[in-house]
């Protein structure tokens, strides 16, 4: 449909004005643009207190939208649920008769399992968590991988927490509000973790690649000694998170490391465990601004 | 064209006769809904990859090809502030982004103003286009290091749920138009 000819205004000066303002308008809102993005590009902080409150003013819709999504379940099962659910109550049927028999098979690996993870020295579950929380929503469109979770400084969550799910390491909380909080997944071309290979601790860093997937990048060069299908947990060096929590297992190798996919997938994640600090003096003066900086602009 | 509505709705401004749409209504709806897409990062979906369109800026592109003038021109930073604070991108990317748009389309609408949905639906895939590219290069120009592949399977869905966007924009613009004020 063609537009109402609002450029051709006429002889009417109330109506010249109204078209030139609206133009004037959107030219300052673009340069207000691009300065704000010049604020925020140039310190990751900035505007930090404007976004907590809104995410803490959308929490409780999004926390109750996340109540009603069921585990395991990310974008494309919700949306093919509503096409295969009768082939799939079939196919359930028949798999929970041969389930029965597995249960029994299960039983025994179980046992198995937990015995070769002790001896990877796989962490189990942490009793110490801050809090027990939900994942309650992601950027799904942008680049960046920011998760929310519905926990923040009330329940005593601070920035600069490791956030786990039963699984292994989720991400790291950046931005507190009072009643939510944000996380730095580790699949955020931001996020960079010191791991090692479980089984024999050949060090080096875990980077997101932004698509799902970490890098992981050996500290040693020469000969590649991973394969497909190592498992890689945090090293604790830098002091942000604890030693020996599963990251992620590797899938591919690269020339110079491997790409890995991390253990616990958002998608598939519904709570999550905001973990204490670790170690506090590296993690202050590595993630809050520098005191002698915040104060001197006060005096 | 836009879908036909339920029925419960088509009864719902059924005397029209001496009634008018409630200005209220018919201004709001357009405003409301571009935000409610804005927040799509609140929807009950985690992604550990950029998978869903942007909502947002999807829904604003169709109101400005359905209904060109309904918007003011300076429509994009608002919207672009309320987006910026859900999207996870550096604040400022989306306002100067859709500022950009609007101002583009708004040109682009008063040198060919007949135009069939396909080239709606061919400018707007462009736009879509140029719209995660930079908004790639903003995000990491505030830290991040991703690589434009990452795009390709956002960008096809993006292009492919733009009719469907079009569609919604429809409808609500039939909703605003009700008429429910007596006049």
């Amino acid at each position: 449909m063609a537009a109402p000819n609002n450029r051709r205004s006429g002889y009417s000066r109330r109506a010249q004005y109204g078209n030139f303002f609206g133009y004037l308008a959107a030219v300052v809102g673009l340069l207000v643009g691009i300065s704000l993005l010049v604020v925020s590009t140039g310190n990751a902080g900035a505007f930090s207190g404007l976004r907590t409150t809104a995410q803490d003013s959308t929490a409780p819709a999004a926390k109750a939208a996340a109540g009603a999504r069921t585990g395991g379940q990310n974008l494309w099962s919700v949306l093919s649920g509503y096409f295969t659910s009768g082939a799939r109550v079939a196919r359930l049927e028949r798999e929970v008769a041969e389930g029965r028999v597995k249960l029994a098979e299960q039983a025994a690996l179980m046992e198995e399992n937990n015995r070769l993870k002790a001896m990877l020295s796989l962490a189990q579950g942490d009793q110490r968590a801050v809090v027990v929380t939900r994942l309650i929503g992601s950027t799904s469109s942008s680049t960046r991988r920011f998760a929310t979770i519905g926990a923040g400084a009330n329940q005593g969550v601070q920035v600069g927490m490791a956030v786990r799910s039963p699984l292994g390491l989720v991400g790291r909380v950046i931005e507190a509000g009072r009643t939510s909080a944000r996380l730095l997944l580790v699949t955020d071309t931001d996020s960079s973790i010191p791991v090692r290979r479980a089984s024999d601790g050949i060090q080096g860093y875990a980077n997101g690649l932004g698509n799902g997937t970490v890098q992981i990048r050996l500290s040693t060069t020469g000969t590649n000694p991973l394969k497909p299908g190592d498992a890689i947990v945090t090293s604790g060096s830098g002091g942000i998170y604890r030693p020996g929590e599963a990251v992620a297992v590797v899938v591919a190798l690269t020339p110079d490391g491997a790409i890995a996919r991390p253990l616990s997938d958002p998608g598939q994640t519904e709570f999550v465990a905001v973990e204490p600090l670790f170690d506090e003096a590296p993690r202050s003066s590595e993630i809050a601004p520098p005191a002698s900086a915040a104060t001197a602009g006060k005096r | 064209m836009p879908p036909p509505l339920p029925s419960a709705l088509r009864q719902f401004g059924k005397p029209r006769i001496n009634r008018t749409a409630s200005p209220v209504l018919a201004l709001a709806t357009p405003w409301l809904l571009v935000m409610l897409g804005s927040l799509s990062p609140i929807w009950p979906v985690i992604a550990s990859a950029p998978v869903l369109p942007p909502f947002g800026f999807l829904l604003l592109v169709g109101w400005q090809q359905l209904r060109p003038g309904l918007f003011p021109v300076w429509a994009g930073w608002p919207l672009g502030i309320v987006d910026d604070l859900f999207s996870g991108q550096p604040i400022g990317s989306a306002v100067v982004l859709w500022s950009v748009a609007m101002i583009t389309l708004d040109f682009l609408e008063h040198r060919f103003p007949w135009r069939g949905f396909l080239l709606n639906w061919v400018v707007a895939s462009a736009f879509i286009g140029g719209y995660l590219l930079l908004a790639l290069q903003i995000a990491n120009l505030a830290g991040g290091a991703a690589s434009p592949m990452v795009l390709l399977p956002q960008l096809a869905v993006a292009v492919l749920a733009y009719p469907v966007a079009a569609k919604l924009v429809g409808l609500a613009d039939r909703f605003r138009l009700i008429p429910i004020r007596r006049l």
